[in-house]
């Protein structure tokens, strides 16, 4: 039945995708809720909570607040926080009572701004939408709102000197959707930059992991987005709207994919043409293996899977995507039903997800645990493997045996 | 607009109706930013409302931790994605998922209705689902709930005429009333009782009742009920259904801890149960008078405490002549009146420098006048106010701390890790209690712990993954 979970757990919310996505840039993000958001947050879907300082906090809505619509409240605890903590910007975020009550978070975050004369955003979530929506919207606003600079004129214009220097300057690459919920603390964003480093890119703004806001201000000077979740994208549509910067989307997991997914951004660099990366591979046969998380994290596992080991990998995406981002044969699975089905399809061999997922995989059917910190939280975290640029076989698992 | 008064200034916190437009506030909030002087503090509120800070110290039980002390129960969550994270987790973390499922409330059950039926069909494809069949099924509903006038009753009625063998109860995650009416955590403590079905007394039965954590065993409750014939029971020794179904046979529920206070008042009214408060407290008269009480109600002498008095001050004092000036911290999760427990450690030299609580339950105002008399210069800390996300929790030198909070704000790595007056052996109650609590001040001292890795588990005394 839609909308049960009887088995499994539950993925992270548009509030906390917004907190993750905006945790290292130095505002201050109010979650207006009551209870509860806040802790189960910092808990379980923010890793960097104990070491990192951010200043997430929630409003402590009341029963009668929520009833009287007391709005004023809400502005005078933001404006007077703000004020003494002085954030880069603050954000509000919407949460199920706001939602029930029709609190108008754009109207709020214009007061505050007006009174703080410090950039307020009010973010529209509920509570009912994944954290990939929450992801998205949170690095759309910002990159619209701060990366309003593009490429200087000495490295855009079209005098012959500026060619030259452009000719002789690294293609500047920045990482687009970077957030613990898809990519732990494992090292993977590091990885990912020693990637570019290695294949003669130089690595821009990872947004938003090892970030502040003024590398995303900066965002805009770029000559690629390397889009690494769907929450990444809009963002990164929204830097080639407004600057003409391509992007590539994709996660450079395995060798022999890296490979593949560093000549591709070389190719939309060079072709001034988005793209996305693991669109052209795939592996053939009758048998399959279901990988149930993130479209775009699943889809370079697949691809990875394929160019290395020759294994044919169909994804199970519960969460929000594009239609840009799944391949033929990919699968919008958003109900615990959904994937229970397509794991006793004929033809699927294995099952790789998140351990919590265990439930629903068939007794006949290969389980492959590949933890996913947005699904169990924190649980698996010393054991939630690094795939980036290292031969699958070695860091996740070798699916022809 | 409305105004309120602060929250905790009792158990049973008020809201003060006053409408906007000329009327006063009603506030007896305190001003203190985040740290601030007892001298100068405010009873009960000692700071002000507004956004709130969450530290990673998670010792605290919640809601479910609560409701898995059902046997043979299985907890089904009917909430909005970003509500059954953690409730979710929190279950994953205690390993007990099997006992664990979830219907997720979407906008289009806001915005069109259809709650009964996703509820009824939604328990019923859980119950089809899980490779086993409860007892009783505890549905917690939310906040969302009381905004769209679902008919709950219609929705219960129609469980219980479909599943005939189980028992189903209401039960609530409603973060919007916790500082009004019953807050969620005595409404659970009412609930988690709500299945017990009437049954003929027997007197050698006392119930204890709403706490989180079993009395420990060396507790004086349970010799005085002995001397009198009479048995404690807990739902913490039920193993099965039916044996937490027999707690209807004690004539008598006792609770210690002021939360349990809705509990004992709805089960004198249905079962007929009279009721007894014995709080948890560490002055030693007023723990005297509990034991009288229980006595009298056991039929026996009341005992005399006065070699318990000297066991207790000779524990606390071979404590303090170890631990000698060391600066303490204590925290309000450490025991439910912490300014009782601050008060007696005082009286036996030990050096008590900072209170982290942000308010405080109203038997305790003696106990906070006593202090600011007589130590004005001990500090009070905010839990949750915004500044503390930046606190300093570096100290120059030694601090012991008494509770999960107070170690995580002081940087300290010796601590004494009780979460609401329990440690690994359960609630500690009475003078043995304060003995072993004197022991393990001593051990905190002597032996430092991984208190980054510790106070972020959830539910203390829990099972836990992390």
């Amino acid at each position: 039945m839609k909308q049960v979970a009887a088995l499994v757990s539950t993925y992270s919310s548009d509030e906390f995708g917004i907190c993750s996505a905006l945790y290292e840039l130095g505002g201050m993000v109010v979650m207006h809720d009551a209870s509860g958001c806040n802790s189960t947050y910092t808990t379980h879907d923010e890793p960097r909570w104990y070491d990192m300082d951010s200043m997430i906090y929630i409003s402590a809505i009341s029963e009668m607040e929520a009833i009287m619509g007391d709005d004023e409240k809400l502005i005078r605890d933001v404006t007077e926080t703000a004020l003494e903590l002085k954030p880069e910007f603050i954000a509000l975020v919407g949460a199920p009572i706001p939602y029930m009550i029709g609190t108008d978070f754009a109207a709020v975050a214009d007061i505050i701004e007006q009174n703080t004369g410090i950039a307020c955003f009010g973010f529209e979530a509920n509570g009912m939408q994944h954290y990939t929506r929450g992801v998205s919207m949170a690095l759309e606003a910002v990159v619209s709102r701060f990366a309003v600079k593009g490429k200087t004129e000495s490295t855009s214009g079209s005098s012959a000197s500026a060619q030259e220097e452009a000719g002789r300057r690294k293609t500047v690459v920045n990482i687009i959707g970077a957030t613990p919920l898809d990519f732990s603390l494992n090292g993977s964003m590091d990885s990912i930059k020693q990637w570019l480093s290695e294949n003669g890119f130089e690595p821009g703004a990872s947004i938003a992991m090892g970030c502040s806001l003024s590398d995303v201000a900066q965002a805009g000077e770029a000559d690629l987005n390397l889009v690494v979740s769907y929450g990444g994208l809009a963002a990164a549509r929204l830097l080639e709207k407004r600057f003409g910067t391509p992007y590539a989307v994709g996660i450079p997991m395995g060798t022999a994919f890296s490979e593949h997914l560093a000549g591709r951004l070389r190719e939309a660099a060079a072709q001034h043409r988005s793209l996305t990366g693991y669109m052209d591979v795939s592996a053939s046969g009758g048998i399959w293996i279901a990988a149930a998380g993130e479209s775009v994290y699943q889809a370079s596992l697949a691809a990875a899977a394929a160019m290395e080991q020759g294994i044919s990998i169909r994804v199970l995406c519960p969460l929000d995507t594009d239609e840009s981002l799944m391949r033929p044969g990919d699968m919008i699975t958003p109900e615990e039903d959904d994937i229970m089905e397509a794991v006793r399809q004929n033809g699927c061999a294995g099952f790789i997800a998140d351990p919590m997922y265990r439930p629903l995989c068939p007794d006949d059917v290969e389980f492959y645990e590949l933890p996913h910190e947005a699904f169990s939280g924190r649980i698996y975290d010393s054991v939630n493997p690094n795939l980036i640029n290292r031969p699958l076989a070695e860091s996740f698992n070798d699916f022809r045996k | 607009m409305l105004r309120r008064l602060s929250h905790r200034k009792s158990d049973q916190e008020t809201v003060c109706g006053c409408m906007a437009g000329g009327a006063e506030q009603c506030t007896e909030t305190g001003d203190g930013d985040s740290v601030i002087a007892i001298s100068e503090a405010h009873f009960p509120a000692p700071f002000k409302e507004g956004l709130e800070y969450s530290s990673p110290a998670r010792g605290i039980w919640n809601i479910v931790h609560t409701g898995m002390l059902i046997p043979e129960s299985h907890q089904i969550f009917v909430c909005a994605e970003g509500c059954l994270r953690g409730v979710v987790l929190t279950a994953v973390e205690m390993n007990r998922m099997g006992r664990y499922s979830a219907i997720e409330v979407r906008e289009q059950n806001v915005l069109t209705g259809g709650m009964e039926e996703l509820m009824i069909d939604g328990v019923a494809d859980v119950l089809g689902k899980l490779p086993y069949r409860p007892r009783a099924v505890l549905i917690f509903i939310n906040c969302q709930h009381f905004f769209l006038a679902y008919d709950q009753d219609f929705v219960f009625d129609s469980l219980k005429k479909r599943f005939p063998d189980i028992d189903f109860v209401d039960c609530y995650m409603i973060p919007t009333l916790r500082k009004s009416g019953i807050t969620p955590d005595q409404k659970m403590r009412m609930q988690m009782y709500e299945l017990i079905r009437p049954q003929p007394f027997c007197e050698n039965l006392i119930n204890i009742i709403g706490t989180n954590r079993k009395v420990f065993a060396d507790s004086e409750i349970y010799s005085i009920a002995e001397s009198g014939g009479r048995q404690i029971v807990q739902i913490h020794d039920c193993s099965t259904y039916d044996e937490y179904q027999n707690m209807a046979c004690a004539p008598l529920n006792i609770f210690v801890e002021p939360l349990a206070k809705n509990s004992a008042e709805r089960l004198k009214e249905r079962l007929g149960q009279q009721y007894m408060y014995l709080p948890t407290v560490f002055g030693y008269d007023r723990l005297d008078e509990n034991y009288r009480k229980l006595a009298e109600y056991c039929g026996v002498k009341a005992p005399d405490t006065a070699p318990l008095r000297g066991e207790a001050d000779a524990a606390l004092d071979e404590a303090a002549e170890l631990i000698g000036d060391t600066p303490i911290a204590v925290d309000y999760s450490f025991t439910f009146e912490i300014l009782s427990f601050t008060r007696l450690l005082i009286e036996h030299g030990f050096n008590v420098r900072e209170i982290y609580a942000d308010g405080f339950a109203a038997e305790e105002e003696e106990d906070f006048r006593w202090l600011k008399e007589n130590h004005p210069d001990i500090l009070l800390s905010s839990c949750v106010r915004p500044q503390k996300r930046f606190a300093d929790r570096h100290r120059d030198r030694k601090y012991l701390a008494l509770g999960q909070k107070a170690a995580y704000f002081t940087g300290t790595d010796y601590f004494v890790n009780v979460v609401e007056g329990a440690g690994d052996e359960g609630l500690y109650y009475g003078y043995k209690g304060i003995v072993r609590i004197a022991e393990l001040m001593r051990e905190a001292f002597e032996t430092p712990k991984d208190m980054k890795k510790l106070v972020q588990r959830k539910g203390r005394g829990c099972e836990s993954l992390v």
